[in-house]
């Protein structure tokens, strides 16, 4: 079982402006969403996971290792990280290259690098698209080709930092399958989400992050239905939740399958 | 006269084989807001480009039939002219940065500047923009130091301060937080209170569906549908073209609930609330 144990975690990029301001989570291969407005610190947050970022105070081991003694070279083995602008990740001028980078970067060789490479294309339905110039894709298809580069290095974590951002209704399906693929190989995934419909139908961790805290973790189903907290935060309601007290319904539906069946009986 | 008259378009980018917009037609009336939807590769951005002039103008390509605004025909007019009149806020803000310029400040006021707006006119419209975006603590930073949400709002800011009479948004709230979205629409949704056009390319169908006046849904280049949200959303064949109704409205479908007189499904909250289910 992989954990990630963050311990009073303090970040700040200039000396004005606290950014993380004592974080303490435990994380285990649950599928667990991260919700927050724009500036609440998500993506830094996950930036100091992957080891892109040193702490200011504070600790963060992953099974037991303090990362601060790991290099962010040595951490990628475990962690993956989907940015959130496919442009800052992208640089091969051919996806599958791009995608083989990854595994070839961990020492593995040319010919399994371009297996997994293939295979992670496949997942994300981009096969076809494998002799091509990422910059020739489309925003959508850019962050599908990061997405297939970080599965491509089988980490057992893997962040996503909003990786439905321009994805269309198919788009979404894919992201969907594979995270609950990454859950049944026992993976920590994280993800960063705005899309709070999606996060409460697929992840079964909820933590919302306000002004560089966690204002509220629990179990997705408590989390969402909890419109106070999430006002708080800015944050919406699911358009589930919210259909439901159109109803008239009081308690929490995270998918339009269960409030059907609850509104037919 | 119609403000937009689209007429029998087509287009293929060069070296390519397939039109990405096949034998496109409609209208639009002045202040009205236009919803553009469709699955990725429908052609929403080309669509989007063809509107603005960066189609034939920038992307060269085979193009045929009539883009007019206000009268004018696109292809005739020069991107100079054009951009006085019509706004595009890109996907990608990082694309609409002019690299140019070092402050969000500077950064909105280089559209102002370029059409020759007077230099008291331009501050009250870059303070108005800053305003309306909610950006003017960020207006002294570097654009390509914000993050993806706050560039967003940049992008529009800087499109909007040139007070187009037609504003074209291609997915302007992807990166943006529920609250920031929902800021944007109420920002666009004024706009048409000025008297501006809008055409929206969007996902969140939720919003589409209470905002827009019309809904134009495209497929493979071509229009599937032209016509108000709650009959766009009432369709059952939204699924084929990669589309899934708002969440109120798939509800409404599973469990009959529909307007008795218009035969339409519910397609905001608002509706369904009044509902005598």
């Amino acid at each position: 079982m992989t954990e990630l144990k963050i311990d009073s975690l303090h970040f700040s990029y200039t000396s004005d402006a606290r950014v993380l301001k004592g974080i303490d989570l435990r994380l285990n291969d649950k599928t667990t969403a991260i919700v927050g407005q724009n500036g609440a610190g998500k993506t830094t947050f996950v930036k100091l996971l992957k080891g892109l970022l040193q702490p200011d105070e504070g600790v963060i081991t992953l099974n037991g290792q303090d990362t601060k003694d790991s290099t962010a070279a040595n951490l990628a083995k475990y962690v993956g990280m989907v940015f959130q602008n496919p442009n800052d990740q992208i640089f091969k001028n051919k996806v599958v290259n791009e995608v083989m980078f990854g595994p070839l970067n961990l020492g593995r060789n040319e010919r399994d690098s371009r297996d997994k490479a293939l295979a992670a294309l496949k997942k994300v339905g981009l096969e076809h698209r494998s002799g091509n110039n990422p910059y020739d894709l489309s925003l959508s298809e850019r962050k599908m080709i990061s997405i297939a580069s970080v599965l491509a290095m089988d980490t057992d974590v893997v962040i996503f930092d909003e990786p439905t951002m321009g994805q269309d209704f198919a788009g979404k399906e894919t992201i969907k399958d594979i995270i609950s693929e990454l859950r049944n190989h026992g993976k920590l995934v994280l993800c960063i989400l705005h899309d709070m419909d999606f996060a409460a139908e697929v992840f079964e961790r909820a933590i919302v992050f306000n002004q560089g805290k966690v204002l509220l973790d629990g179990p997705s189903r408590e989390v969402f239905a909890n419109k106070m907290v999430l006002e708080q935060a800015f944050l919406e309601q699911p358009q589930v939740m919210q259909v439901a007290q159109a109803f008239g319904l009081e308690g929490s539906y995270l998918t339009e399958d269960e409030l059907i069946e609850r509104l037919k009986g | 006269m119609s403000i937009v008259d689209v007429e029998g378009l087509k287009y293929k980018y060069p070296d390519t084989d397939k039109l990405v917009l096949d034998d496109i037609s409609f209208k639009v009336e002045k202040g009205e807001f236009i919803g553009l939807i469709g699955r990725n590769t429908a052609g929403k951005s080309s669509l989007c480009f063809a509107l603005s002039g960066l189609i034939p103008h920038f992307f060269k390509g085979a193009y045929g039939g009539k883009v007019l605004i206000d009268g004018a025909e696109i292809k005739q007019h020069d991107m100079g002219e054009i951009a006085a009149n019509i706004g595009l806020v890109f996907e990608n803000p990082f694309s609409q940065m002019t690299g140019s310029k070092y402050s969000v400040y500077e950064e909105i006021a280089f559209g102002l500047e370029n059409i020759g707006i007077e230099r008291e006119k331009m501050i009250s419209r870059i303070d108005e923009s800053l305003e309306l975006l909610d950006i003017t603590a960020i207006k002294d930073n570097n654009p390509f130091d914000l993050s993806g949400g706050q560039m967003q709002r940049v992008a529009i800011a800087s499109v909007i301060a040139m007070r187009p009479d037609v504003l074209i948004l291609d997915e302007p709230t992807s990166q943006l937080d529920p609250q920031g979205s929902a800021e944007v629409f109420k920002v666009v949704e004024n706009l048409t209170n000025e008297g501006i056009t809008i055409i929206m390319a969007e996902h969140k169908m939720e919003k589409v569906s209470q905002y827009a006046d019309k809904v134009l849904l495209l497929d493979n280049g071509k229009i599937i549908d032209y016509d108000t949200p709650a009959n766009v959303f009432s369709r059952d064949d939204l699924l084929e073209f990669g589309i899934a109704a708002p969440v109120v409205t798939r509800v409404a479908k599973a469990l009959g609930i529909k307007d008795a007189q218009s035969g339409e499904y519910p397609v905001t909250l608002a509706e369904i609330s009044r509902e005598n289910w």
